[in-house]
């Protein structure tokens, strides 16, 4: 950020969209900034976090999508918007604020692979959902037990080999045996998936990247509520 | 035996093998099982694997030793075995090149850590380098003819990795890396920053392997030879797109889409040529057919 900048002479409307910058460039410093000044002039925390922080990264995922922005650039956003977040959130949980869906995330068993489940993780906290994260090298065992305590609304399944791929799988058999499948979305992610495997595994869909799988959280949670 | 460099600076295109993870799920690895741990506990299948990429004509041969640094093997228990375990890859890829009556070479692979290094991530770079460097003496020990970076898309990963197995060995060494978001590694690295950066580097050759398809691919070559024309380039692809059949999943690339490919990355500048993911020997026998006749 500019030094020149202060931001205690500007509009609510400036500072919003200098949080979209900031956010872009990874400013971690400057957004938590921001994030106070607008709620010592007792803006909603609801509202920063939709117009500005979601705002913001709805912008870092789509030139991410677009091959724009890479997982560093978009790693340094997610840490400036959850600088902003780690604010915002005992606000956010005091207040009456809508919930976007609770969302259990994490790397399948044999996998250590935490990149981009760490990436989805950010970018859904993001949009404003409830993220759990599970962690990585998942037994079907631990993903039971993590769906069982959090009634979460989606379930993110995260493989980046082919030789763990399958085990999604393995867990989507389970979840069917155990009659929780029916209540879950389902979706999928990492390097090696496709479309058509997504499908036959019994997915409800494959996210392409961290941004889709924010997109595609967010169309099935406008499904599950029948809009 | 032959060096290695007079045949990197000849003309003629060395064929690698194909997929090593493939395989041994087809021999009876359960998914998510650590691979490295058959270097020991199923030693004739693992040589198998090798045997067969030999005899379809693999000149170099990659060991069983990707996932094999410390921060890989610790998820299956086994990070008080990396020197074992590695050696052992080596071992038993030393055995088969030494039984093939013309020369192969063999080469330790050794994959990504799995974790993000610093700034980004919490690892720093002298503890990858250190990981690297335990992998490298127990593939050395073992007797590879050099070392083979692999999959990797970030360039701090790249150097650690350099750095370790120099602190341990003075064999040649060869690196590569995955394109396989928009033309870029997944940290954003493009073909042309790769070998700009790469050819810094104390290494043999340079390239692209995994990705996504074996026409990206083709495309990352191209980049690279324009980039630099006198590189020795690297290029493994995928044996087209992953598919599940009965429950596996199975690539949907041919012996013969593998054949065409071969011809093609060669004409585009690629020196070292092999396969990645989902390939067999059958694919790698029909690559060697195809870049015999374009030898002649």
């Amino acid at each position: 950020m500019n030094e020149e900048i202060n931001i205690h002479e500007m509009e609510n409307d400036e500072i919003i969209e200098l949080m979209k910058e900031d956010l872009y460039d990874g400013y971690r410093e400057e957004i938590m900034k921001e994030v106070q000044e607008l709620l010592d002039r007792d803006l909603e925390p609801y509202d920063i976090l939709t117009r500005g922080l979601v705002g913001g990264m709805d912008i870092v995922g789509d030139d991410f999508r677009d091959g724009i922005l890479f997982v560093p650039e978009v790693l340094m956003s997610a840490k400036a918007m959850k600088g902003g977040m780690n604010i915002l959130q005992p606000l956010l949980a005091a207040s009456d604020a809508p919930q976007q869906g609770v969302v259990v995330i994490g790397t399948v068993k044999g996998d250590i692979h935490d990149i981009g489940k760490n990436l989805v993780a950010m970018m859904l906290e993001g949009a404003g959902f409830t993220v759990i994260d599970i962690g990585i090298n998942l037994s079907v065992g631990k993903y039971l037990e993590a769906v069982e305590k959090h009634q979460p609304d989606i379930l993110g399944l995260s493989a980046l080999l082919t030789t763990t791929m399958p085990y999604m799988r393995t867990v989507i058999e389970a979840l069917k045996e155990k009659k929780l499948r029916d209540d879950l979305i389902v979706l999928v992610g990492g390097a090696p998936l496709n479309e058509a495997f997504a499908m036959e595994i019994g997915a409800d869909a494959y996210c392409r990247n961290a941004a889709l799988a924010v997109d595609m959280a967010k169309k099935f949670m406008k499904i599950e509520d029948g809009a | 035996m032959e060096p290695l460099q007079n045949l990197l600076h000849s003309d003629t295109p060395i064929l690698l093998d194909g997929a090593m993870g493939t395989m041994l799920m087809d021999a009876g690895l359960d998914h998510g099982d650590a691979p490295e741990a058959w270097n020991t506990l199923h030693p004739e299948r693992v040589r198998k694997i090798h045997r067969q990429y030999i005899k379809a004509g693999s000149q170099i041969i990659l060991t069983n030793s990707f996932g094999g640094t410390s921060y890989r093997l610790a998820m299956h228990n086994l990070n008080d075995r990396v020197f074992e375990l590695n050696k052992a890859a080596a071992e038993n890829a030393r055995t088969e090149a030494d039984a093939a009556s013309r020369t192969v070479w063999i080469a330790g692979s050794m994959g990504p850590t799995g974790q993000m290094m610093e700034p980004l991530g919490e690892i720093r770079f002298e503890d990858v380098r250190d990981a690297y460097a335990e992998q490298a003496s127990g593939l050395e020990a073992g007797g590879v003819d050099l070392f083979w970076i692999e999959t990797m898309s970030d360039l701090h990963e790249v150097k650690a990795a350099v750095a370790g197995i120099r602190r341990v060995s003075q064999l040649p060494i060869s690196a590569t890396m995955s394109f396989d978001t928009h033309g870029h590694t997944m940290m954003g690295v493009s073909p042309t920053r790769a070998v700009e950066e790469l050819e810094q580097l104390d290494l043999v050759s340079v390239g692209a392997n995994c990705g996504t398809g074996s026409d990206e691919l083709i495309q990352v070559i191209s980049t690279m030879q324009e980039t630099d024309p006198d590189l020795p380039l690297v290029a493994k692809a995928n044996a087209g797109i992953p598919e599940v059949v009965d429950g596996s999943v199975v690539y949907n690339g041919t012996p013969d889409l593998m054949a065409d490919y071969a011809r093609e990355v060669y004409h585009r500048g690629a020196k070292l040529i092999g396969a990645c993911c989902g390939s067999t020997p059958e694919h790698i026998q029909a690559m060697a057919e195809a870049l015999k006749e374009m030898d002649k």
